[in-house]
Parts: C-alpha cells; sequence; structure tokens
C-alpha cells in the first residue's frame, strides 16, 4: 500500500516538478518569480487542443506544435512584456507576471468558454501496468517518463551545450557575461521559452488527468511555486528533489491523516522548513550588500 | 500691477480660487511640524474638506446598486491602506492576506452574533487579525523575495480551509451576519452601510497616515530601504517587522469585519489566493508607499473587477470588441473580458508607471507646480 501511495506521490510530483523547474530556471536568469507559468502551460495545452479536435492533426503534431507556441509566448513575455519595464524593482515584475497571468485566463475563457473539454492523447488512463508489484496506470507512468526524460535533456542542455553554458554564465553575472560577448538579453529570453515549454509539457500531462479548463494549472501552479521554494530556488536539482518530497508526503498525509487538509499539508511544512532554512531545504544561503 | 487691481469679479473670484485650492504651489515649508502635519498647507484642507463633501453626497447621485460597488470600493480601501504600509513601507511582500481579512469577517460575525454589540466586535476582531500577523510576522523575520510570497500564501490557503473545514464556522455553507446595529441605529439599506463605511475608512486613513508620519513609520522606511543598516542604527527589526505585519492584519480584519455585512453572507470561497493576489496588485497598481495611491488602486481595482464586463456597454468601443468577439473569439458575446481588461491595466500601468496611478498624479502635480517650464 505503501509503495501505491509513493508512487501516486511521484506521479503528483514529477508534475510539480516540471513547474517548479520551469519557475526556478527564470527565477535564476531574471529574479522574477513568473506567476504566469501555469496559465502560459494552460493556454499551450489549449493550442494542443484546438489543433487535435479542430484540425485534426495527429497527437505528434499537436504536441510539437503546442511546445512550439508555448516557446514563442515565453520570448513574447520577456520581450513585449518584462523588457518594457522601467527601472523594475522585484514587487512590480512579480504584479506583472500576475497580471499576465489574469490576462492569459482571460483570454482562454473568451475563445474557449469556462467549460471542460477532454484532451485526446494516444495513451491510455485505465490500462495498467505491472511493475515491481506496483500497478499504475499507463499515463501516470508516461507522465513520470516524460517529466524524467524532460529533465534529463534540461540537465545536458545547462551541462554540455554551449547554450547551457551561455544560461548559466548569464544566471551568475550578466555584467561578466555580457563583457564575454554573451548576448543576455537574448539569453534570458530563450530561457523564458525554455520554461514555457516546460510548463506546456506540464500542462499536456496534466489535462487528460484532472480536465481541460481555464483553472487547470491553478493548483500545480502554487503547489509547483511552493515545491521550489522548499527545495531552495536557486538550485535545479534541489528543486525537483523538493517537488517529489512534496508530492509523496502530500500524498501519504492525504492516506494516513486527512484528506480534506491535503492540500494545505504542503505548505504548513514549508513554512516550518523555511522558519528553520531560510533559503529552502538545499538552497544555497544568499548574502545581501548591506 | 495685477495684484493690486482686481477690477473684474470674475478675475477676482479667479485669483480666490487659486489661493485657497491651489494644490499645485511650490511647497514653502518653514519648519518640520509643517513636514509631519496631517494636512500640508489650508489648501489641502480645504481640498480634503471638498473631497469629503463630495464622498458624502454620493449616495444621493448614484443607484442603490453602484452604492452597493462603492461600499465594496470602501472595504478594499480599508484592507490595502494596511497592506500598503507592509508592502510599500516596510517592503515585505504578502500574498495570504485574503486570510486575514477572512479571519475579520468571521470573528466579526461570530462575535456580533453572541456576544458582543457591532463596533466592539469589529475592533475585537481587527486584534485577532492582528495577533495572527504577528504570529506570521515571527517566521517572515528570515525571509524574503519568493520565500515569503510561498510563506504567506501557505498561511493564507491555510486558514481558509481550516475555516472551511470546521462546522462551527459554517463549513463551506457560509454564515449570514446578523441585521447590523451600529450605537442603537439599524444599518438596513446600502446607503447606511456606505456611511459606516466611508467613516471607518476616513479614521483607518487618518490613522495610517499619522503612523507613517511618526517614528514607527520612519523605522519602517528604514527596514524597507535596508533592514541591516536600519538594525545598526538602532532599528529594532524583529518588533518594527512583526509589528508591520500586525498593523496590516489588524486593518485587513476590520476591513473583512465590514465586508461580511456589505456582502450579506460570507464562505471560505471568499477569501480564495485570488482575494489576495487582487489586493497586492492594488497596492503596486495604486503605488506603493502612498495612502492617496491605496485610495485610486483599490477603486480602479474593485471597478475593473466587479464592473470590467460593463465595457460592451460602451460607445464605439463595446461594439467594436462585440466585432472583432463574434469574427474571432467567440459566439457567446464577450465572455471573461473583464479578465482580460484587468490584467492589459495591472501590465500597461506598472510598465509606463513604476509608481502607479499616484506616480501619474505626481506627474500632474510636477507639471504644473513649474509651469510654464
Amino acid at each position: 500500500m505503501i509503495g501505491q501511495l509513493i508512487m501516486s506521490g511521484i506521479v503528483a510530483g514529477s508534475i510539480y516538478a516540471l513547474v517548479a523547474l520551469a519557475m526556478s530556471l527564470t527565477y535564476k536568469s531574471s529574479e522574477v518569480a513568473n506567476f504566469a507559468q501555469g496559465e502560459m502551460g494552460m493556454f499551450s495545452t489549449y493550442v494542443a487542443f484546438v489543433m487535435l479536435a479542430t484540425y485534426q492533426l495527429p497527437f505528434w503534431m499537436a504536441f510539437i506544435g503546442s511546445l512550439l507556441f508555448a516557446f514563442l509566448l515565453g520570448l513574447f513575455l520577456h520581450f513585449a512584456i518584462i523588457r518594457r519595464a522601467k527601472n523594475p524593482n522585484v514587487l512590480n515584475l512579480l504584479i506583472i507576471t500576475l497580471g499576465f497571468q489574469v490576462f492569459l485566463y482571460g483570454l482562454v475563457g473568451w475563445k474557449w468558454g469556462s467549460e471542460q473539454r477532454v484532451l485526446k492523447i494516444p495513451i491510455s488512463q485505465t490500462e495498467t501496468v505491472e511493475f515491481a508489484g506496483l500497478t499504475i496506470s499507463q499515463l501516470n507512468l508516461a507522465t513520470i517518463l516524460v517529466a524524467i526524460l524532460l529533465m534529463a535533456s534540461i540537465y545536458i542542455l545547462l551541462r554540455f551545450t554551449k547554450l547551457g553554458l551561455a544560461i548559466k554564465a548569464t544566471q551568475q553575472n550578466q555584467t561578466a557575461a555580457k563583457i564575454n560577448g554573451i548576448p543576455t538579453k537574448l539569453i534570458v529570453a530563450i530561457t523564458f521559452g525554455i520554461s514555457s515549454v516546460i510548463g506546456a509539457v506540464a500542462g499536456i500531462l496534466m489535462a487528460p488527468i484532472t480536465t481541460l479548463d481555464p483553472n487547470m494549472m491553478i493548483e500545480p501552479m502554487l503547489k509547483g511555486f511552493a515545491a521550489a521554494v522548499l527545495g531552495g530556488f536557486n538550485n535545479l536539482a534541489g528543486v525537483v528533489a523538493g517537488a517529489f518530497i512534496l508530492g509523496i508526503v502530500e500524498n501519504l498525509f492525504g492516506f494516513y491523516v486527512s484528506t480534506e487538509f491535503k492540500s494545505i499539508v504542503a505548505f504548513l511544512i514549508i513554512v516550518i522548513v523555511l522558519y528553520f532554512k531560510p533559503s529552502g531545504l538545499f538552497g544555497t544561503h544568499y548574502t545581501r550588500k548591506v | 500691477m495685477f495684484y493690486a487691481m482686481p477690477n473684474n469679479v470674475l478675475l477676482w473670484n479667479f485669483r480666490f480660487f487659486l489661493k485657497t485650492f491651489n494644490l499645485f504651489a511650490l511647497d514653502k515649508r518653514i519648519s518640520y511640524f509643517e513636514d509631519i502635519s496631517l494636512l500640508k498647507d489650508n489648501s489641502v484642507k480645504r481640498w480634503s474638506f471638498l473631497c469629503l463633501l463630495l464622498f458624502g453626497l454620493v449616495p444621493f447621485v448614484l443607484a442603490e446598486y453602484q452604492v452597493f460597488i462603492a461600499n465594496l470600493v470602501l472595504v478594499n480601501v480599508i484592507i490595502v491602506l494596511g497592506l500598503n504600509v507592509l508592502i510599500g513601507n516596510t517592503g515585505q511582500i504578502s500574498l495570504g492576506h485574503g486570510g486575514f481579512v477572512a479571519i475579520g469577517a468571521y470573528m466579526t460575525v461570530i462575535l456580533d452574533e453572541q456576544w458582543l454589540p457591532f463596533l466592539p466586535s469589529l475592533i475585537l476582531a481587527g486584534f485577532v487579525a492582528a495577533l495572527f500577523g504577528f504570529i506570521l510576522g515571527i517566521p517572515a523575520l528570515k525571509l524574503e523575495g519568493p520565500y515569503l510570497a510561498v510563506a504567506t500564501l501557505g498561511f493564507g490557503l491555510a486558514i481558509t480551509t481550516i475555516i472551511g473545514r470546521m462546522p462551527f464556522f459554517g463549513g463551506h455553507m457560509g454564515i449570514i451576519p446578523p441585521p447590523l446595529k451600529v450605537l442603537g441605529m439599524e444599518m438596513t439599506s446600502n446607503t447606511h452601510f456606505y456611511y459606516l463605511c466611508l467613516s471607518i475608512a476616513l479614521l483607518m486613513g487618518v490613522f495610517a497616515r499619522l503612523l507613517i508620519r511618526s517614528k514607527i513609520g520612519r523605522a519602517f522606511s528604514a527596514i524597507r530601504d535596508s533592514d541591516i543598516a536600519a538594525s545598526s542604527l538602532g532599528v529594532n527589526v524583529v518588533w518594527y517587522k512583526t509589528m508591520s505585519f500586525a498593523f496590516s492584519a489588524f486593518y485587513a480584519g476590520v476591513g473583512g469585519g465590514i465586508w461580511a455585512y456589505v456582502l450579506g453572507f460570507i464562505s471560505p470561497g471568499n477569501f480564495t489566493p485570488v482575494l489576495s493576489i487582487l489586493l497586492l496588485s492594488m497596492v503596486v497598481v495604486g503605488g506603493s508607499g502612498s495612502i492617496t495611491g491605496s485610495i485610486l488602486g483599490a477603486t480602479v481595482i474593485t471597478l475593473l473587477n466587479l464592473q470590467g464586463e460593463k465595457i460592451q456597454e460602451l460607445p464605439l468601443i463595446g461594439p467594436f470588441f462585440e466585432w472583432v468577439s463574434a469574427h474571432y473569439m467567440s459566439i457567446s458575446g464577450l465572455p471573461n473580458i473583464n479578465f482580460v481588461f484587468m490584467g492589459l491595466t495591472v501590465i500597461l500601468i506598472i510598465l509606463f508607471e513604476p509608481l502607479g496611478l499616484f506616480g501619474i498624479w505626481l506627474r500632474i502635480k510636477i507639471y504644473f507646480k513649474t509651469w510654464p517650464f
């Protein structure tokens, strides 16, 4: 039983991990905690839905198309909105992303209404796979696998490619990176694009589990943000670990203690953890200038 | 000379107007007391009096439903006044103010129903909210940025969930406040509520302004600018930070208490994180760290949130959007258009004026002060 619970915790955790990873990537490069992340993923999922339902495209084309759209949306957010802010401070940037979130929410509600839709994907939700004594539906298995695949590719991107090196340099010190010939603004924009793509994957994975409606990504977004903070916002591996911890603890708590308080236990844990470790479980402690 | 010969009544009247109501006169402060006074000079005093008179006349002009909206605006003004002290003056961030509003609302209703008259229960509820603010302030001492945002967000969610599960608070069904009686007077219509809200908002506004002008307010600003520098100057950072949380929670509690009566019904669904986010955007859109900004921000965002769908009734713009909607977006009118406009307004205001609506007002003022240059 406990194995089964941990398994479903991992499934929830992998969605949180994707959102958390996306938020943490943009935060590291631009100090913006992007609250529109979830809604951007939701919008991209709707784009996939339109390609599948209205234009009858095969799934892989719709998938790639929506990821492409998500990338452009991320670039748009950075180039058209965040870059345009005059001498921004952290709070103003946060409110801008909140405004963008509300805007996207309204736009999707305007275009597609708030009724619940079904995103048809070629992976079954009812057929199960036996795995080391545990039963898991194909969809959940696919969720975990896709999440792990995506995280691995982000790792490879950051560790072994020139673009990843540029992203890391920009995150560490923008001025020094610029002096060394890195087009930092473009790199930050690309980071936003990549984050948006990760969010879109989370949305597409999320849609069959719940249903496709404008409220779909609000809770995963908050949980993902919380998970990122739990793991330490500036440590990507820590963020992913925080997300899995959150998913598993939440599921165990929901089964053994109370399902009613399942959704808030995460936040209580975080408040307690932050009280003892203000920069998260695995985050490096930040030092400030006086 | 011009000043010597007012040979024209119209000109004389104009001069009288300029002298008595000139908000744009250059500052000629001569003592420290003028700097810390509640109202800067006589013209400001006269303007405040005029504004108050206008606010008092509002229920005679507006329809019943519009007065209801005005009440909601005033309630939000009260809450945002406190939140602005926390965000704009102390430099902390809170995504959990909906929780304090919920505490205030439920406490007021329950106390009023069973034990106390309305005003004492409102004040007591404010203090209970302040106590919770104090408690939240303790872990918040070490946190900043996104960490603080998540901690406060979690607090707000936890409060709403706990209230929603407890039968004592009416659970998900919510509770209905008893008929309102203030100092022996029965309050039945929205107009009565309006005067109640207005007087409480006025009191709270004056109090917030006095607080900002005092030693405490200067300690808050010092913490916002640099808490390490502040503590090295002898400001007790722990005390003032938690106090700032408690102060803003008090405002949220009082605002929540009145909100319950204005709405006539409260349930946990009223106090979601969306409320906290709305309050936060009111502060930033209005202009952080300013009382005028709080009022402007609360008004604009509340109206956009509640009346945003009225956009289709405007001339020219309304038909245009309906045309766009019918051709490209949706066949069923303009659903959710208020969210689109609210998001756009928030983004545009912050992009073009980081100080918010208060910044726009400042610019107008400076333009006229130095006119014609």
